[in-house]
């Protein structure tokens, strides 16, 4: 089990030092610093110095440790277009992302877990059906447009529900939350459904199909004959063991999250990492750029680490 | 399409296309009313994209024939300003969304299989050669394909985007964006490629004709492409067709992000762009018809490349 830890850090570590490298060549090689700090007026001698100053003439393996030296101490220099320090926009806008992110892998995890054990439960049921029917929409459209679909319904016709912005947020030291107003929570909604839905969709399934399974096996037969309630064997016995693929697809699914959040971000206007990074790309923001792919690599590290912690914790074969 | 993947010819008298016919592919397509329907509508598509100018009432992006005073003209109405019928309606600029809508696919197919093959060429060299070589080599290329599929496209392609924006020179952009989204969009997508190819050479490389091939003298190169790749290639067919509906998507999302095709040469994704800004004024009819193509094209190609991987190989199922 120790084993099966150190070897799942290691492979997040190697990770983030091959995105860092990226992230580092990016700066090194797209656009020209010198250029980009000096100004027209410069002289070669200022140049010369401006280069030995910041350390532009060292080794490359030496600038690199230097650059994850100011990464891990978070400071990605400043950004070329807002001209303010990188650090700062990534903490102002990180709640906006975090909220919407952990919001919409609850949603989806509690409603696509319960639709998935009713689905499999009631196999034939009309409710069933048009679960799956759901997911396989779900599956074929693409985020934007589901947002879009909505916005259209919800923000146009019905007109319930905001469709940009945060509404007011309220501020706790650094961090932001939209928790607590009214216009906040509704404007949660629909970015929260819009992001949540891929997720539900693919947990549904997935729930479903280990159900049914579960459910065949010799030790439910056993726990039948037994006399247990059925209840007690759908819920105790049979949907704990479905939840170790369950938890793996979720953790491996982290990646789609980020970049559907880049596009929910991007249909609501959501003040989020995501907008800003697409608004990155399009200005060519190399530090905002490599900012965001050294955050993303870290994120991906860190919950690879804990779905791997939780496998251990929901099956108790893994122990040993 | 099923003439691609015919077994080897049994009664070499008949045509290609009666052998095809007769085939299991061919029975299986003829069989599957999912199929048929998918092929029909990817091939009226393609068809209808690559002979645009001709069944078009107007050329969108030929400033000279829009008329302004055509402008938000709803579906079915003649335009104030040329009395032209609007079957789909007209856009801001009195632009016909029918023709608009064709010229558009048009380039979201494009880009689709350009960068398709782009990815295809990519991951299977790297495939072949990862499998073939062995040694550091191949841990090195799986290793860079590990860490390439444990993030998503379309970050990659976001990224590749804008690192190619910096290092080209701004005059060039729209001229270039075609070629940079293909290679933005194919390099996020190599991987898959070159993991099956890897996993089908390591088995093809340890049989008999292989080494019969290395016998007679023939060098690494040779072997790895007469020898090693026919065999290897099926499968490959498949995820390509797959990946041409992701990637049509992929390239749609990112016009839509506003880092794609620019609006003077737009593809579906920067249609439903600029129709996004007329959803609350009450012209749903440029934002509906570029979706509506979109999700048509996308579901068309998977459904067939859905078929044609059970069709082609129970097994993968």
């Amino acid at each position: 089990m120790i084993a099966h830890l150190i070897r799942s850090l290691l492979q997040g570590i190697l990770v983030i030092l091959a995105v860092g490298l990226i992230a580092f060549s990016m700066f090194r090689f797209v656009g020209d610093p010198i250029a980009s700090l000096a100004g027209q007026e410069a002289t070669d001698a200022d140049r010369a110095e401006l280069s030995e100053r910041l350390g532009l003439n060292d080794p490359f393996p030496i600038q690199f440790a230097r650059f994850l030296g100011h990464a891990a101490h978070g400071d990605f220099g400043i950004s070329y277009r807002q001209a303010r320090p990188v650090a700062d926009l990534l903490t102002e806008r990180l709640p906006a992302t975090i909220e919407l992110a952990v919001l919409s892998a609850l949603f989806a995890f509690i409603v696509g877990v319960t639709l998935g054990v009713y689905a499999a439960i009631n196999r034939r049921g009309l409710v069933a059906n048009s679960v799956m029917v759901l997911s396989l929409i779900g599956v074929s459209l693409p985020t934007f447009l589901i947002g879009i679909g909505l916005i259209y319904m919800f923000a146009v016709e019905l007109r319930w529900l905001p469709s940009f912005g945060r509404g007011d947020v309220v501020r706790i030291g650094w961090w932001t939350t939209g928790l607590l107003t009214e216009t906040g929570r509704k404007s949660l909604v629909l970015p929260v459904l819009t992001l949540g839905f891929f997720q539900l969709t693919l947990i549904m399934r997935l729930v479903r199909a280990e159900m049914l399974e579960t459910m065949r096996t010799d030790y439910v037969r056993f726990a039948r004959a037994r006399g247990i309630p059925e209840r007690r064997i759908q819920f105790r016995h049979a949907l704990r063991n479905t939840m170790v693929p369950v938890v793996t697809i979720v953790g491996l699914q982290l990646g789609s999250v980020i970049a559907f959040a880049i596009v929910t971000e991007t249909v609501f206007q959501w003040p989020g990492l995501g907008a800003l990074f697409v608004n990155a790309v399009q200005f060519v923001d190399i530090p905002v750029m490599a900012a965001y792919l050294m955050f993303v690599a870290f994120v991906f590290a860190t919950v690879n680490f804990i779905t791997d912690f939780i496998y251990v914790l929901i099956d108790p074969r893994l122990r040993m | 399409m099923s003439v691609v993947s015919q077994p080897p010819p049994a009664q070499a008298q008949k045509g290609l296309f009666a052998r095809a016919w007769d085939s299991d592919v061919g029975y299986s397509f003829r069989t599957s009313p999912v199929a048929i329907a998918a092929a029909t509508v990817t091939v009226a598509i393609v068809f209808g994209t690559t002979f645009a100018e001709f069944i078009t009432p107007q050329n969108p992006f030929d400033a000279a024939s829009l008329n302004l005073m055509d402008g938000f003209t709803p579906p079915g109405e003649a335009g104030a300003g040329s009395g032209m019928i609007f079957r789909f309606g007209a856009d801001s600029q009195g632009r016909d969304m029918y023709s608009a809508l064709l010229f558009g696919s048009r380039v979201s197919l494009l880009i689709g299989t350009a960068s398709v093959i782009f990815s295809l060429l990519l991951g299977v060299t790297l495939g072949l050669v990862a499998g073939y070589v062995g040694g550091q080599i191949e841990a090195l290329i799986m290793r860079v394909a590990d860490i390439q599929l444990s993030f998503p496209a379309i970050l990659v392609a976001l990224l590749v985007f804008g690192i190619a924006r910096g290092l080209i020179h701004p005059s060039l952009h729209e001229q270039m964006t075609f070629v940079v989204m293909t290679v933005a969009i194919g390099l996020s997508n190599w991987a898959q490629y070159a993991r099956t190819v890897r996993a089908s050479t390591l088995v093809e490389k340890r049989k008999e004709y292989v080494d019969a091939a290395r016998v007679i003298g023939l060098r690494a190169f040779p072997v790895m492409l007469k020898h090693v790749l026919p065999n290897v290639a099926g499968p490959v067919l498949v995820i390509a067709t797959i990946n041409l509906a992701l990637a049509v998507l992929e390239e749609a999302t990112l016009s839509f992000l506003g880092v794609g095709m620019p609006p003077t040469q737009p593809s579906l994704g920067t249609l439903i762009r600029v129709g996004q800004q007329f959803l609350f004024s009450g012209e749903w009819w440029i934002l509906l018809f570029p979706s509506v193509a979109l999700v048509t094209i996308a579901l068309s190609i998977n459904l067939f490349g859905d078929w044609l991987r059970d069709a082609l190989n129970p097994r993968l199922r």
